[in-house]
C-alpha cells in the first residue's frame, strides 16, 4: 500500500520513497515504535520525521553513522537502515512475568543489549516465586511485546528460560519473537548436543591410551638414542655434517652464560649443607667433620646435581622450544628434504655442547659449594679457619670423588640434551605444542637425572669408588 | 648459470611417477591407491579441497613420511625403496618450497641459501657467495643477504625459501601452497617466477594448491584429490576439466560454484 508496509505490530517499513509514502507511514505508524527505511530515505525525510515525531520526544537522530546518546541509528543487513524507538520508557530491557492457569508467561520488551542493563532469568523466577504462587507452571511462554531491539542477551535469556522449563518439566513456547532470535537459540541447543557426545574416555580406554603412550615414548627415546649413536659413528668416521659453529654457540649459551646462576645456587647449597651438618655434628663435638661432610657431599653429589638441575631448566627447555618451533615452521622438514639428518645437524651439536660443558660447570659448582661451606665454618659457632677446613677436607675427598662427580656430570649433560632435543622433535606443530615440549623437556630431564643418579649410586657402591 | 649439481637422471619420459600410493596417519587411511605421473618440464598441480590429503601426498612424495604402500619414482628410479645413500643423492634432484618458506631461523638469508651448496658442492666460499647472489636475484631479493628470516615479510620469506630450494639447480621443484598468506599481486609474481623457472631451466614443477587463479594461469595438468574417495578423482588439463568433467565435484571445485543436486550417477573421471 503505497510503498508502506507494517512489518510488525509495532513497526512500519517505508519500502519506496515518496512524499505520499511518507505521509502514509506516519499514519500507519502512529502507534509504531520503530520505522525501517533506507538510509537515503531517512536522510531525505529527516526534517519531516523530526517535525512529526518531536512531539512525542522521538526526534530523529542526525543521519550520520553510529549512535548518539539515547538514540540509535544503525544499519541492518542489505543496506537498510533502521531507526529505533527513542521513547524513554522502552529503552530498558524488561521481562514481566505473569502466572495464570499454570502458564508462566514472560513478556519481554524494551531494548535488549549485552552492553546495557540486562534481565536475569533466575531473578525473574525468584520474583515470581516470592509472590507465593502455588503450583509449578506446566508451560513457560515467552512473548515479545514492544521489543525494540535485541542481541545475544535475549538469546541468553531464552536459553536460561528454556533450561528452567526443562528443569521443572514444563513446556517451553515462544510467541511473536523475532525469527532470528529463535534460530540463534536453536543453534545453541544443537551445539550443546554435540558437546554432550564428546566425553572423557572410560577407564579401560584411558589405561589403554596410557599404555600406548608409554610404548610410543619408549620407542621414541630408543629411536633418538639409536640415531645419536649412528650420528656419533658417522662423526668418528668423518662423514657427519657436524656444525662446529652451532656447537660453540651452544657451549657459550649453556656454559658461560649459566655461570652466575649455577654459581649462586651452588654457593647457597654449600652454605645450607654446612649449617645442617654443623647442627648435627656439634652435638657430638665433631665440628671439624663439617669439612668432610661438605666436601664429599658437594663433590660427589650436589655440585653435579645442582648444575644439572639448573641446566635442565635453562638449557633443556630452550632446546625443546627451539627445536619445537623449528618443527612447527617446517625447518626440520627442510633439513630432511635436503638430505641432511636433523640429528647430525641440530641434536649432536647441542648434546656435545652439554656433554662438554657439564663437567666444567660441575667443577665450578664444586668450588663455589665448598667455598660456601668454608665461609660458614669460619663463622661462629663453628669457628673453623679456612686453612684447617681445607686440610681436613683433603684427608677425605680424593680424586676418585671428583671423577665420580665428573662422570655423573657428563652423563647428566647428555641426558639433558637428549630429553630437550627429543621433546623438541616430538613437539606438535603449534604454539601450544612448543610450550608443552619445553615443560616436558624439563620434567623428563630431571626424572632421568635422578634415576641415573640412583643407578650411579649403586654402581659406584659395587665398584667401591 | 652453473650446470646442475646432480648428474642428469636416467631415461624415461616422466620426471615423477607415483604408483599405488597409500598414506595413513596411525590407523587412519588418508589416501589409497593414488597413481599419476608428471612429465618432464611440466607444471603440475595437486589440487583438492581442504583436508583431502594434498599436503600428505606431498610429504609422501618427498620422503618426509614413508608411504604405507606404493612407490614413488623419480626419473624412472625407485625413490621409496632406495637404499639410504642412493636416496640421499636423489633428494638433491628436487627442491621443496615449504608453506612459510621454512628458512632456518638462526641463519641469515645468505647462510640459508649457501648451506646446500656448502654441503653438496666443493665450491669455494667466494663462488658460493656468487651463486647465492645469483639465486637471490632470480627471485628478486638482491641485497637481502644479511637479513634474518624474522626480518623479512611473508612474501619475501617465501622467495628466499625458493632461492634456497633452487640452490642446487634441482630438476624438480615442489611448492606447498605457494599463494597461502600472500596478497594477489605477490602471488601473481610468484606464479610468474614459476613460469620463468620452467622456461629458463626446464624445471619440472609440482604445486600443491587450491588457488583457482594460479591453477588456470600456469598449470599444464592437475590431479584432483577428494576426501571421501581418498584418492584421485580427476586428472588432466584444468580448463578441460572445468568445462567437460563428468564429475560434478570437479566442475564445482574448478568453477567455484555449487551445482544443484543431481542424480547419483556421478562417475569418477
Amino acid at each position: 500500500m503505497n510503498g508502506v508496509k507494517v512489518v510488525q505490530q509495532s513497526a512500519v517499513e517505508i519500502e519506496k520513497d515518496s512524499p505520499e509514502a511518507h505521509e502514509r507511514s506516519i499514519e500507519a505508524g502512529s502507534g509504531a515504535e520503530a520505522i525501517f527505511c533506507s538510509f537515503a530515505t531517512a536522510e531525505k525525510n529527516r526534517v519531516r520525521f523530526r517535525a512529526r515525531w518531536s512531539g512525542v520526544n522521538r526526534s530523529l537522530p542526525p543521519a550520520s553513522r553510529g549512535e548518539t546518546p539515547g538514540r540509535k541509528f544503525w544499519s541492518l543487513s542489505g543496506g537498510v537502515w533502521k531507526v529505533a524507538n527513542m521513547s524513554e520508557s522502552a529503552s530498558n530491557a524488561r521481562a514481566d512475568v505473569q502466572l495464570a492457569d499454570g502458564v508462566l508467561s514472560v513478556r519481554v520488551s524494551g531494548d535488549w543489549k549485552l552492553t546495557g542493563e540486562r534481565v536475569d532469568w533466575h531473578e525473574v523466577v525468584a520474583r515470581t516465586m516470592e509472590r507465593g504462587d502455588q503450583a509449578m507452571p506446566h508451560t513457560i511462554r515467552v512473548v515479545a511485546e514492544g521489543l525494540v531491539d535485541w542481541d545475544s542477551s535475549l538469546s541468553l535469556f531464552l536459553r536460561h528460560a528454556r533450561a528452567g522449563a526443562e528443569a521443572i518439566g514444563a513446556k517451553f513456547e515462544t510467541q511473536n519473537l523475532p525469527k532470528a532470535v529463535v534460530e540463534l537459540m536453536d543453534l545453541l541447543v544443537k551445539k550443546e548436543r554435540v558437546n554432550a557426545e564428546s566425553r572423557l574416555p572410560d577407564l579401560f580406554t584411558a589405561v589403554g591410551n596410557f599404555a600406548h603412550f608409554l610404548l610410543r615414548e619408549t620407542k621414541d627415546i630408543a629411536g633418538l638414542v639409536g640415531e645419536c649413536s649412528f650420528s656419533v659413528m658417522r662423526f668418528v668416521r668423518g662423514q657427519a655434517q657436524f656444525r662446529w659453529r652451532d656447537c660453540l654457540t651452544e657451549m657459550q649459551r649453556c656454559g658461560a652464560q649459566a655461570l652466575p646462576i649455577v654459581g649462586l645456587i651452588s654457593f647457597l647449597v654449600g652454605v645450607i649443607l654446612a649449617y645442617q651438618a654443623a647442627a648435627q655434628l656439634r652435638t657430638f663435638g665433631a665440628d671439624i667433620y663439617v669439612a668432610d661432610m661438605v666436601g664429599v657431599a658437594v663433590v660427589r653429589e650436589m655440585g653435579p646435581l645442582m648444575a644439572a638441575i639448573v641446566l635442565a631448566g635453562r638449557t633443556g627447555a630452550a632446546f625443546a622450544a627451539t627445536l619445537g618451533s623449528m618443527k612447527a615452521n617446517e625447518e626440520i622438514d627442510a633439513f630432511e628434504t635436503l638430505g641432511v639428518s636433523p640429528v647430525d645437524f641440530l641434536v649432536m651439536p647441542r648434546m656435545a655442547a652439554l656433554f662438554v660443558m657439564m663437567p666444567l660447570l660441575a667443577i665450578y659448582s664444586d668450588v663455589l659449594g665448598i667455598f660456601g661451606g668454608m665461609l660458614i665454618a669460619q663463622l661462629p659457632p663453628l669457628n673453623i679457619p679456612p686453612r684447617l677446613f681445607f686440610a681436613e677436607m683433603q684427608t677425605i675427598v680424593d680424586l676418585s670423588d671428583l671423577f665420580t662427580g665428573l662422570i655423573k656430570a657428563a652423563t647428566y649433560g647428555a641426558l639433558i640434551g637428549l630429553s630437550g632435543c627429543l621433546r623438541g622433535m616430538q613437539a606438535e606443530r603449534s604454539a601450544a605444542g612448543v610450550g608443552q615440549a619445553a615443560t616436558a623437556a624439563v620434567v623428563t630431564s630431571i626424572l632421568l637425572i635422578i634415576v641415573s643418579n640412583a643407578i650411579f649410586a649403586v654402581i659406584f657402591n659395587i665398584l667401591g669408588w | 648459470m652453473s650446470a646442475p649439481a646432480t648428474q642428469p637422471a636416467v631415461g624415461g619420459k616422466f620426471a615423477i611417477e607415483v604408483e599405488g600410493l597409500e598414506a595413513r596417519y596411525d590407523d587412519r587411511v588418508i589416501l589409497e591407491n593414488v597413481s599419476f605421473a608428471v612429465k618432464r618440464g611440466e607444471i603440475f598441480f595437486i589440487i583438492g579441497g581442504s583436508g583431502c590429503g594434498k599436503s600428505t601426498l606431498l610429504r609422501n612424495m618427498v620422503g618426509l613420511v614413508p608411504p604405507a604402500k606404493g612407490t614413488v619414482r623419480y626419473f624412472g628410479r625407485d625413490f621409496t625403496h632406495a637404499p639410504s645413500q642412493e636416496r640421499k643423492a636423489m633428494l638433491r634432484t628436487f627442491g621443496v618450497l615449504y608453506q612459510n618458506g621454512a628458512l632456518w631461523s638462526s641463519m641469515t638469508v645468505r647462510e640459508n641459501v649457501a648451506l646446500p651448496l656448502e654441503l653438496y658442492t666443493d665450491l669455494s666460499r667466494r663462488e658460493r657467495e656468487e651463486i647465492v647472489a645469483l639465486k637471490l636475484a632470480q627471485v628478486g631479493l638482491s641485497g637481502y643477504e644479511d637479513y634474518l628470516p624474522s626480518e623479512l615479510s611473508g612474501g619475501m620469506r617465501k622467495r628466499a625459501g625458493l632461492a634456497r630450494a633452487l640452490a642446487l639447480d634441482p630438476q624438480i621443484v615442489f611448492f606447498d601452497e605457494p599463494s597461502a598468506g600472500l596478497d594477489p599481486i605477490t602471488s601473481l609474481k610468484l606464479d610468474e617466477l614459476i613460469l620463468h623457472l620452467r622456461e629458463t631451466l626446464g624445471t619440472t614443477i609440482v604445486v600443491v594448491s587450491h588457488e583457482l587463479a594460479s591453477i588456470f594461469d600456469i598449470a599444464d595438468r592437475v590431479v584432483m584429490l577428494e576426501k571421501e574417495t581418498r584418492g584421485v578423482i580427476a586428472e588432466g588439463d584444468p580448463r578441460h576439466l572445468r568445462d567437460r568433467s563428468e564429475d560434478a565435484r570437479v566442475r564445482e571445485f574448478l568453477n567455484r560454484r555449487m551445482e544443484p543436486v543431481e542424480t547419483k550417477g556421478d562417475s569418477s573421471a
